[in-house]
C-alpha cells in the first residue's frame, strides 16, 4: 500500500512537478501531511532528484550546443568504471552520463555556447584523464523529443465536440 | 401533394431529438469554454495504434472484411476477453466485429425484439436506447435508479417491472451518465431474476476497463448467464478511439448469426482500417490503456472532492469517467443550472435530464479533461453555486424574486 502510494507520487510528479501536495492528496485520496511527508521522504532518500522546467532554449534563439561524447574508459581494479566516471561527471558541462553496453563505455552528454567550448572541454577536461582511452564527440543537430515531450508538437486532439453522449 | 412531415415514418418524426442535442448547439457557439460535457476520453489515440494503422494503408489494406470481421482481430479480442474478464467466447460464430457499440447496441435489439416486446432500461440512461428500442419496435420501459441506491438497479426493481411482454433487460454499468457499477452479489440476484422470467440480457460493457475500485464483473459470467447474455464491448473509451467507431458484440452462435444477417446487409463490415488499429491497441496497447486508466482515477478523486467542498451530493462513481452529482438545492432545474453555468461561467456539463426524466434535478460531468482544465473549470463553479446559493437565501421571503429569477439568462 505505502509502496503503491510513493509509486503513484513519483509517476505523478514526474508527470508535472507542479502539483502541489493539496492535489496530490486529493487525486491519491491522501491527507495533505500524509503527502507533504512522503514527497520529503522521497526526496531524502534520492528517490528524487529535483525538480525543473523542460526549457526549449532553441525556440528563443539562445546558442547552446549539445553534444553526445562516446568514451572508452580503461576500467581499474575494484572500482570498474566509477571512478573515472566520477570525475567526468563532476564536471558542470556535463548534463548527463551513463555507462553503457556495447563499443564504448560513457555516454557523456556535454552542453556549451559553442562548438569550440564543447570541443575544448573534451580535449583539455576530459580526454586527458587518466583511464580515458578515447572519445568521439557528435554535435546534436536537431532535438525532437526531450524527456519524453515532443518538442515542435502538441499531442493534442484537433478539437472535441465541445458536447457529446 | 404530401408534406415532409407527412412522409417522414412516424416512428421517426415522434421521436424528440436527443436532449444533448439543444445543449450541444448552445455551447458550440461560444468561444473559450471549458467543456465537462464530452462523452470522450480527452487522449489522442496513442501513437503506436495511429502508426500501426497508417502502416496499414501504406501496405494497402483497403478492402473489405468477413463480415464478421478479420480472424485475427477476433481471435485477440477472444484472447483478451478471457484474460481480462474471465468471459470465453469463440472467435469463430461467438463474436462479431460492429461499427462502434452502436450499431452493436442496435443489430442486438433488431436481431430480438418483435413488436410489442418490452426492453427493460434502467435510468438515467445512455441516451440511445430508448429510440433504438423504439426503432425496433418494441417497448421501452425505464426502471429509475435513485442516488440513494448509488444508481444501482436491483433484482426487486427488475421483478417488479416484468410482465409476459419483458423480453429484454439492458444493463450498462459501469454506467453513463452516473458512473455507477454493480457489485457482483447484486448482479447474482438480477441474474436470478433474468433465469426466472427468461430475459436475455444486453450488456453494454463499454467503459469495463474503466472501473476504479474492484474489478469489472461481467453478467455473462455469472453461472447459467452465458448463454442468455450479448455483451456488448468496444475500443471507444479506454483505448481512447472514439472517431474509429469499433466495438464488437460477443454471445450464443445463434444469437450473433442473426444479428450478423442484419449487419451483413446494412453495414457490410466494420472499417477494416479501424480494425488494423484495433488488433494493434489489444496486442499491444494495454500498457498504455492502464496509464490512461490510472490517471481518470486521479481526476475522478480530484472532482469528487471538489463536489463535497462545494456541498453537492454526489454517488461516488465506481466506473466510466463521470460524476453525477444532485444541484437541486441550489434552487435550479437541471437544465438552468447547465444553462447558466454555461453561460456566466463558461462551464459545459449536461442536464440530468437529457439521460431521462429522473435525471432532473442532477447534472453530469465528465472528467476525461486535462487536470488543469478540470481544476479550473471547478473553481468557476464552485463560484457559480455560492452564488446562487447566496441569492436563492435573499430571495427566499419573496417568491416574487424567484419568478423573475426564473427568466432563462441569455448572455
Amino acid at each position: 500500500m505505502g509502496r503503491n502510494r510513493e509509486h503513484e507520487i513519483l509517476e505523478l510528479l514526474e508527470a508535472d512537478a507542479r502539483y502541489t501536495a493539496q492535489d496530490l492528496a486529493t487525486m491519491l485520496n491522501m491527507k495533505v501531511s500524509e503527502v507533504e511527508e512522503m514527497v520529503k521522504d522521497l526526496e531524502q532518500r534520492g528517490l528524487i532528484l529535483g525538480y525543473r522546467a523542460l526549457v526549449n532554449w532553441n525556440k528563443i534563439g539562445i546558442d547552446k550546443v549539445t553534444a553526445l561524447i562516446e568514451v572508452k574508459v580503461t576500467p581499474q581494479r575494484d572500482v570498474g568504471f566509477d571512478a573515472v566516471a566520477e570525475r567526468i561527471a563532476r564536471f558542470p558541462e556535463v548534463r548527463t552520463m551513463r555507462l553503457m553496453s556495447g563499443t564504448y563505455d560513457l555516454a557523456v552528454e556535454v552542453e556549451g555556447t559553442t562548438m569550440q567550448e564543447v570541443a575544448f572541454f573534451v580535449a583539455t577536461r576530459l580526454a586527458p584523464i587518466e583511464g580515458v582511452v578515447s572519445s568521439t564527440t557528435h554535435f546534436v543537430l536537431k532535438g525532437y523529443k526531450q524527456d519524453g515531450i515532443l518538442v515542435d508538437k502538441k499531442e493534442e486532439p484537433a478539437s472535441r465536440l465541445v458536447v457529446s453522449p | 401533394m404530401s408534406t415532409w412531415g407527412e412522409r417522414v415514418n412516424p416512428v421517426v418524426r415522434d421521436m424528440p431529438p436527443s436532449g444533448i442535442r439543444k445543449f450541444f448547439d448552445l455551447a458550440a457557439e461560444m468561444t473559450g469554454v471549458i467543456s465537462l460535457g464530452v462523452g470522450e476520453p480527452d487522449f489522442v489515440t496513442p501513437w503506436r495504434i495511429r502508426e500501426a494503422c497508417i502502416y496499414s494503408l501504406e501496405k494497402g489494406y483497403t478492402m473489405y472484411t468477413s463480415n464478421q470481421g478479420l480472424k485475427e482481430l477476433r481471435d485477440e479480442i477472444a484472447r483478451y476477453l478471457n484474460q481480462a474478464f474471465q468471459l470465453r467466447y469463440d472467435p469463430h460464430g461467438e463474436i462479431l466485429i460492429t461499427v462502434g457499440v452502436s450499431e452493436a447496441l442496435d443489430l442486438a435489439l433488431r436481431a430480438l425484439v418483435a413488436p410489442g416486446d418490452e426492453v427493460l432500461i434502467p435510468e438515467p440512461t445512455y441516451v440511445s436506447y430508448i429510440p433504438c428500442t423504439v426503432l425496433a419496435g418494441g417497448v421501452p420501459v425505464p426502471l429509475p435508479t435513485r442516488m440513494e441506491d448509488n444508481f444501482r438497479i436491483n433484482a426487486g426493481q427488475v421483478e417488479k417491472a416484468v410482465t409476459p411482454q419483458s423480453k429484454v433487460l439492458l444493463l450498462a454499468y459501469p454506467n453513463n451518465p452516473t458512473g455507477a457499477v454493480l457489485p457482483r452479489t447484486e448482479l447474482e440476484n438480477i441474474a436470478a431474476v433474468a433465469k426466472a422470467h427468461d430475459l436475455v440480457v444486453i450488456s453494454d460493457e463499454i467503459y469495463a476497463q474503466l472501473t476504479y475500485e474492484g474489478e469489472h464483473v461481467s453478467i455473462a459470467r455469472l453461472p447459467g448467464m452465458r448463454d442468455r447474455t450479448i455483451v456488448l464491448q468496444g475500443f471507444s473509451k479506454a483505448f481512447a478511439m472514439t472517431g474509429w467507431r469499433l466495438g464488437y458484440a460477443a454471445g450464443n452462435k445463434a444469437f450473433i448469426d442473426a444479428m450478423n444477417k442484419i449487419h451483413q446487409y446494412t453495414m457490410l463490415c466494420a472499417p477494416i482500417t479501424a480494425q488494423t488499429a484495433a488488433l494493434e491497441a489489444l496486442k499491444n496497447g494495454l500498457k498504455e490503456m492502464r496509464q490512461m486508466v490510472g490517471q481518470y482515477n486521479h481526476r475522478r478523486r480530484l472532482v469528487m472532492n471538489a463536489f463535497r467542498e462545494m456541498d453537492l451530493p454526489c454517488s461516488e462513481p465506481g466506473g466510466a469517467f463521470y460524476a453525477f452529482p444532485r444541484i437541486t438545492d441550489t434552487g435550479l432545474s437541471s437544465e438552468e443550472f447547465s444553462e447558466r453555468l454555461l453561460f456566466e461561467e463558461k462551464v459545459a456539463v449536461v442536464p440530468g435530464t437529457a439521460f431521462g426524466p429522473s435525471g432532473e434535478g442532477f447534472i453530469r460531468c465528465s472528467y476525461a479533461a486535462s487536470v488543469s482544465n478540470l481544476v479550473e473549470a471547478l473553481k468557476r463553479m464552485t463560484g457559480f453555486v455560492k452564488r446562487v446559493r447566496l441569492k436563492k437565501k435573499a430571495s427566499r421571503p419573496l417568491p416574487a424574486d424567484r419568478d423573475r429569477e426564473a427568466v432563462p439568462h441569455k448572455g
